[in-house]
């Protein structure tokens, strides 16, 4: 007998703040004004897309001592553009990516447990960290917190704020107006926390919500990233959209799970991942290629070479060869306030390798930054890019994926009414929700069941 | 020049109502019409607030707080015969925005606890989910078991109004205002160029630091959020004292104050519009509303009645710092009209038992205050400054 189809997973990433979001398109429209927002959310309900994605930033980029304008700059409130998308549509989940570092618990929790009850059960938290005191200039603390001890305070904070979820069982609330007793429990919401990080104690002020907590993301790449990912969360945000570097970061994180007493199914990798889709597989590569130039001007490659030579390089030609200088090695970077920058451990073997590169194949300054980065995952017809997101996912590269359309708030309009039908025709993908919470679309049990043994889905 | 205010004493007034529960008095969740098992579902919100635009109310509140309720001002008290626990005010204000289109959307944040950064663009955003409806009411939190909640700062004892700790969480509060406002100007409104010749898509000298540095806190900026629809939403605050006027004359835009008589009233409006020539503030209109908790009948009787039945399942007789108010709508419209020529332009109403009384707000005062020319007929403007009378204020960073 064959092994079953793995259903595949979809959410819908809201083009943001950076240079893949084209902005110069006639068709770009605002990624600020709400109206963006419930666009894109009902795209992907339309859909039955699984969760809508919102990605943080809490201080404007700069480089080279300026803030940095070729990007779109920008981007509102997560939990309270959330919580007016609640508003707009049924099923979609709301995932929002809250920081541990620049916020506390109490109030972090607080603001989950509202809107999942305000959505009815679509909550999820992408918990990352963040330590820079570049950020922490704009908060009360400053750059308070060790780089190093970034993830043993999100690991912390993660759990408190599950402390204060689990403080009301979700029976306390009577509200029994004849006998007048509001509460069952004079000491619902009780909770102690005492730590490292954070020592706290009291009463949470909101009951339990319809999942109980929200789902929990996780999508930091490092070996600590995965670890707490495999201990602590119910899906990674990964950025291994390949077959081959999907499937390896995919063994890797699964593997790590049977330590923390977990099985297979309760972690699910979800890719970001980027495409150009048209009606015939040359039209699509033609326009991939040609949103790769929107999405790197001459402007955005120079810009971009600098993260890893960490030194100006305004004065040369995006259309000339790669500089021969070698990389600025030093702790203060020209790029602050962007997390790409560290992918580059080690700035002069990536010049090297990069000049070589560019040597091979004749490339100018604008061409390596097109080649290098920014490729889309997927590029095809409609039915090209449905039989390789369904072919990524059986294989194991993936649960699924997390969409990122180049264009705002339309680049999901073509996916949803071309690609998605594919996939319910070749049978993995939804044609009906399953049921009315995230834990639903995801196949997740609630916390509040015995063993966590029952799916919400059966 | 003297202190500005925003209406004459013929003009029409304005008309709030603070949300809060299932009404402000304790024993309202037991009413048949209070729905209490509906508290923590958006539907309850929702139809609060379409019942206030139905009468055209100038804006709500929702009220909130980072602990339990209790019926001690210091600490819990374990009951269980009261509503207890809530939901966050900004995203409750949120989730109902889509649902109306013209009513102010005022939820309450507590400044001690809170990030400015986080505020700022939490309301920036209010005002882009409600296209240019959004306000904050500003709060302190001087409660011991607040604080442990975030185990970050203890709060001494309080022992009155003008105490050194409340003046100190005031200062710090009207710091965190100054630090909100500064950030929705930290975008100009033409920011946002997107200049394909250049490849700009911001131009970065209209967007400015703050470059805020206070006794409590400082904050660089700018705004992740641009510039707000409305360029600066509503900021409000309640006060009941020298200190806390102050905060209202220095940096909102409505006071919310609790007048018992007109003479009182009087009184207060001359302090803060002295507090506003101190503060340079003269020029810039200010709103004084009075708040009142109101019990709403077309029978005297039966509204003084309902107040003693729901007194009686409280175990105690009510109390409040506003004035509480028991009779028909159109005996409040006769005192709100006599507050009026105090000086407030004004009123935010505090609804008993919501279930009841904020219907007979929209449906019975509402038509009263019309009838005799004091309320309108129809919104006449697209946002909450335009319906206050307050203009689109100018941006402070941008270049004259």
């Amino acid at each position: 007998m064959s092994k079953p189809l793995k259903q595949i997973h979809l959410a819908a990433h809201f083009p943001g703040v950076n240079n893949t979001t084209v902005w110069s398109d006639p068709e770009a429209g605002s990624h600020i004004e709400f109206d963006s927002f419930a666009h894109f959310a009902r795209t992907a309900e339309r859909a039955r897309f699984d969760f809508l994605f919102l990605a943080e930033g809490l201080r404007l980029r700069e480089q080279g001592g300026e803030i940095y304008d070729l990007d779109v700059v920008g981007r509102p409130d997560t939990f309270t553009v959330l919580a007016a998308l609640a508003a707009v549509t049924e099923h979609l989940g709301l995932t929002g990516t809250i920081n541990s570092t620049f916020n506390e618990p109490y109030e972090v929790a607080r603001q989950f447990a509202t809107l999942d009850h305000l959505s009815g059960g679509r909550s999820a938290w992408n918990v990352v960290t963040s330590w820079d005191a570049f950020t922490g200039e704009n908060f009360r603390r400053g750059g308070f917190l060790p780089q190093q001890e970034r993830y043993s305070r999100a690991k912390e904070f993660l759990a408190t704020a599950h402390e204060l979820f689990d403080s009301w069982h979700g029976d306390e609330l009577l509200a029994d107006q004849a006998a007048g007793e509001f509460l069952r429990d004079a000491k619902a919401g009780s909770f102690v926390h005492t730590g490292h990080h954070f020592d706290i104690h009291g009463r949470f002020n909101v009951p339990r919500s319809p999942q109980g907590r929200p789902v929990i993301f996780q999508a930091g790449d490092s070996d600590e990233g995965r670890e707490f990912a495999a201990s602590d969360a119910d899906a990674i945000f990964s950025r291994y959209a390949t077959l081959e570097e999907g499937r390896a970061f995919y063994t890797d994180v699964k593997n790590r799970l049977a330590k923390y007493g977990r099985r297979h199914d309760q972690l699910l990798i979800l890719p970001a991942a980027t495409f150009a889709l048209a009606d015939t597989d040359a039209e699509a590569q033609e326009l991939a290629r040609e949103v790769r130039r929107q999405q790197v001007s001459g402007a955005t490659a120079l810009k971009h070479l600098e993260f890893v030579w960490n030194r100006d390089l305004s004065s040369y030609d995006p259309d000339g060869p790669l500089p021969d200088i070698d990389p600025a090695v030093g702790d203060h970077h020209i790029s602050e306030g962007r997390a790409q920058v560290r992918m580059y451990r080690d700035p002069l073997a990536t010049a090297r390798e990069w000049r070589e590169l560019a040597a091979a194949h004749h490339w100018s300054i604008r061409d390596l930054v097109i080649e290098t980065g920014n490729r889309q995952n997927f590029v095809g017809s409609p039915e090209t890019i449905a039989r390789t997101i369904d072919e990524y996912v059986q294989a194991d590269a993936s649960d699924g994926f997390i969409l990122v359309p180049h264009i705002t708030p339309t680049g999901l309009d073509a996916f949803a009414d071309k690609v998605v039908p594919l996939l319910q025709e070749r049978g993995v993908f939804r044609t009906e929700y399953e049921g009315p919470t995230l834990r639903h679309h995801l196949g997740l049990a609630h916390p509040d069941d015995v063993g966590g043994e029952r799916r919400a889905a059966s | 020049m003297s202190p500005s205010s925003p209406a004459s004493p013929s003009s029409p007034l304005h008309l709030a109502v603070a949300l809060d529960g299932t009404g402000w008095h304790p024993a309202s969740w037991r009413e048949p019409v209070a729905r209490p098992r509906e508290l923590f579902t958006a539907g309850y919100w929702a139809g609060l607030v379409a019942e206030a635009e139905h009468g055209l109310l100038d804006f709500v509140t929702f009220e909130d707080g980072l602990g339990l309720q209790s019926s001690h001002h210091a600490e819990l008290d374990d009951r269980t015969d009261q509503v207890r626990g809530r939901l966050d005010a900004v995203l409750i204000a949120s989730r109902v925005a889509p649902l109306s289109r013209r009513i102010g959307l005022v939820p309450t944040v507590v400044a001690t606890h809170t990030e400015p950064f986080h505020i700022s663009k939490a309301i920036a955003t209010l005002d882009y989910v409600s296209t240019g409806r959004a306000g904050l009411r500003v709060q302190i939190s001087a409660r011991p078991h607040e604080a442990d909640h975030f185990g970050r700062r203890t709060v001494p004892p309080v022992e009155d109004h003008d105490s050194p700790v409340l003046t100190d969480l005031l200062d710090e509060a009207a710091d965190h205002v100054e630090v909100v406002r500064r950030l929705w100007d930290s975008w100009e409104d033409d920011a946002e160029i997107r200049d394909v010749a250049t490849g700009r898509f911001v131009d970065r000298d209209k967007l400015h630091y703050v470059d805020f540095e206070g006794r409590h806190f400082n904050v660089k900026g700018p705004s992740i959020t641009p510039r707000p629809p409305q360029g600066q939403p509503l900021v409000t605050a309640l006060a009941h004292g020298t200190v806390p006027y102050r905060l209202v004359a220095r940096g909102a835009d409505i006071g919310f104050v609790t007048p018992h008589d007109t003479d009182q009233a009087r009184a207060i409006v001359a302090e803060i519009r002295a507090e506003q020539e101190n503060a340079g503030r003269a020029a810039e209109p200010v709103h004084v509303f009075g708040d009142l908790v109101v019990f709403l009948d077309d029978d005297p009787a039966e509204a003084a009645a309902r107040r003693d039945r729901l007194d009686t399942l409280a175990g105690e007789p009510y109390t409040s710092d506003a004035r509480i108010f028991t009779g028909t709508p159109a005996q409040l419209a006769d005192l709100l009209l006599e507050l009026r020529s105090a000086g407030l332009t004004g009123f935010r109403l505090r609804p008993a038992v919501l279930g009841h009384d904020l219907p007979a707000i929209t449906r019975g005062l509402v038509p009263e205050l019309r009838r005799r020319g004091a309320f309108r007929s129809a919104y006449e403007a697209g946002t909450l400054r335009g319906l206050l009378g307050l203009a689109r204020p100018a941006n402070r960073y941008a270049a004259v």
